[in-house]
């Protein structure tokens, strides 16, 4: 692309940045965590004033500002609010493309979550399409231990 | 809103990698345009905000180097990180305080010495989202479906965005990708992130802005065009993507709302002569248009199709080539208040609006534009 490098090889130094982190759940997303490895159950929290559901749970509802979160359980099906299928191996990228990324909004909630869309089926899928959670066999607690979601043929 | 002003611009040129220069070096250039154009020097400036990114700039404190070059030493300096509409707003509302009568504003990235993918991955939350290794551009794929979805807008369409702004950056030297391409071109092009193509995608870059704003007594003493600030917005909405409205940018209708009501623009559509808008993406020209009142709901598509946003047409969008053109993350947004500044001066040469007497310029940060700042500007 630049030219400039055709005959040379540039001096790089290699910055070393590498910042671990360890992020603790809080008690909030613990619980989500720990229904969704023991019980294969997605949990979200309702405000008691704007009466939404929010999956994933939190704390504090973000619109009300209210803590007297509500916990209930939702369903692990739900519709399809948009989708994408990643065909470049982009950098963040955790597994080899095509990769389609969803949003879903499951049946009890009034928010939607990322996860991945998996079409062993060659299905169809568009905005609307209902799909169900797969859990994984082995779960560990983390968004993780839900293995993707699959159109509802 | 007291009389506030930018009287002073500079933008370096967009490129893809700016070897010759570091980060410093760059602001340094614009900073140093900025000056020239206000015909000031650096000790009739009060104040420096400064906007930068520590994940962008790949330091710690990244607004403690950049100060040097923005000649800040021995100066009251503060710093923003997002975009550079929101380090203007700051510096705006340091000189409305009445403690400064000038601030110097800045905002630079270098997109060319880092992974963009795997640093907007970094903006998803790290307990529920980020493992699964989604990216801005997976991300605004999701809305530009969810986006089409619910306007009808079709991918000809979102090309016609690409299409008109590399070709309006055929006129703007400092441009990064002046390109003439046809609609088909946009189509071919590699499929990055279903529905959006290589074409669809602004590129990463390199690229830094400097603006000068005024206050009272000052926007006229030292001898350049006063452009005025009549009307600023900021809002911003909730952080989780699902728990948006993906296919609106509620935010950005919001303050957009608050920016024109602050400049008593009561009808957008007919009073706005230029707009200088986030097209991060192509999808998002269009989504931005609408949300911020400047097309009928969902026929910002159509509306293009007609011509409405080119150079000539009823409402130019863009003229500059825009984002798509050439995208210094960060900087982004400042470029298209010196751009607005730049028409309303009717400087633009080859790019000029024919008259433009009122313009908006508007900034985005955070993933699908979680976050947006408006300006509304009138020309002296």
């Amino acid at each position: 692309m630049t030219d400039i490098f055709s005959d040379v090889e540039p001096m790089v130094f290699k910055s070393r940045i590498n910042v671990p982190y360890a992020w603790w759940t809080g008690e909030t997303a613990e619980r989500f965590f720990l229904a969704l490895r023991d019980d294969k159950k997605i949990m979200g929290t309702r405000c008691p004033v704007c009466e939404k559901v929010f999956v994933p749970p939190r704390k504090v509802c973000p619109l009300c500002f209210h803590e007297k979160m509500a916990w209930v359980e939702v369903s692990s099906e739900g519709v399809l609010e948009s989708f994408t299928i990643v065909k470049r191996q982009l950098a963040a990228l955790t597994r080899k493309a095509p990769v389609i990324f969803g949003l879903i909004k499951l049946d009890g909630a009034d928010t939607s979550i990322l996860h991945y869309i998996e079409n062993p089926g060659h299905e169809d899928i568009k905005i609307g399409t209902r799909v169900a959670a797969k859990f994984n066999e082995e779960r560990s607690g983390s968004m993780q231990d839900i293995a993707c979601f699959r159109p509802i043929s | 809103m007291d009389k506030a002003a930018v009287i002073g611009v500079g933008i370096t040129k967009i490129e893809a990698n700016k070897i010759k220069e570091t980060f410093a070096d760059m602001v340094w250039e614009a900073v140093n345009k900025a000056l020239s154009d206000a015909k000031m020097t650096i000790d009739d400036i009060d104040n420096v905000i400064t906007t930068s990114n520590d994940f962008w700039d790949g330091r710690t404190i990244s607004c403690m180097a950049v100060g040097d070059a923005s000649g800040a030493r021995h100066k009251n300096v503060s710093c923003v990180e997002g975009d550079g509409t929101f380090g203007a707003f700051y510096g705006l509302a340091r000189v409305l305080s009445g403690s400064y009568g000038t601030t110097l504003v800045t905002a630079h990235s270098k997109g060319s010495e880092s992974v963009s993918s795997l640093i907007t991955n970094a903006a998803f939350d790290p307990i529920y989202d980020r493992a699964l290794g989604m990216d801005m551009v997976s991300a605004c794929a999701l809305q530009a479906r969810a986006y089409m979805h619910r306007t009808g807008t079709t991918p000809e369409q979102m090309a016609m965005v690409s299409v008109k702004n590399h070709g309006n950056a055929k006129y703007n030297p400092l441009s990064q990708l002046p390109m003439d391409i046809t609609v088909q071109d946009v189509l071919e092009s590699e499929m990055i992130s279903d529905p959006l193509h290589k074409l669809d995608c602004s590129p990463v870059s390199d690229g830094c802005c400097a603006v000068i704003i005024a206050n009272g007594k000052r926007t006229s003493r030292y001898g350049g065009v006063p452009v005025w600030i009549k009307g600023v917005a900021f809002c911003a909405d909730s952080y989780f993507i699902g728990d948006r409205e993906i296919s609106k940018a509620v935010a950005l209708t919001k303050a957009a709302k608050n920016a024109f009501s602050m400049a008593q623009i009561t009808d957008p559509l007919s009073e706005i002569d230029v707009a200088e808008v986030y097209d991060a993406f192509t999808y998002q020209e269009l989504m931005w248009i609408e949300a911020m009142g400047l097309s009928e709901g969902g026929k910002a598509g159509i509306n293009l199709e007609k011509g409405h946003y080119d150079i000539k047409g009823r409402l130019p969008v863009n003229p500059s080539g825009g984002l798509l053109s050439g995208h210094p993350v960060i900087a982004g947004g400042l470029i298209r208040i010196a751009e607005i500044v730049k028409q309303l001066r009717g400087e633009a040469g080859g790019y000029q609006v024919a008259g433009a007497r009122t313009g908006v310029a508007h900034g985005v940060n955070g993933l699908c534009g979680q976050s947006h700042c408006v300006w509304v500007l009138t020309a002296s």
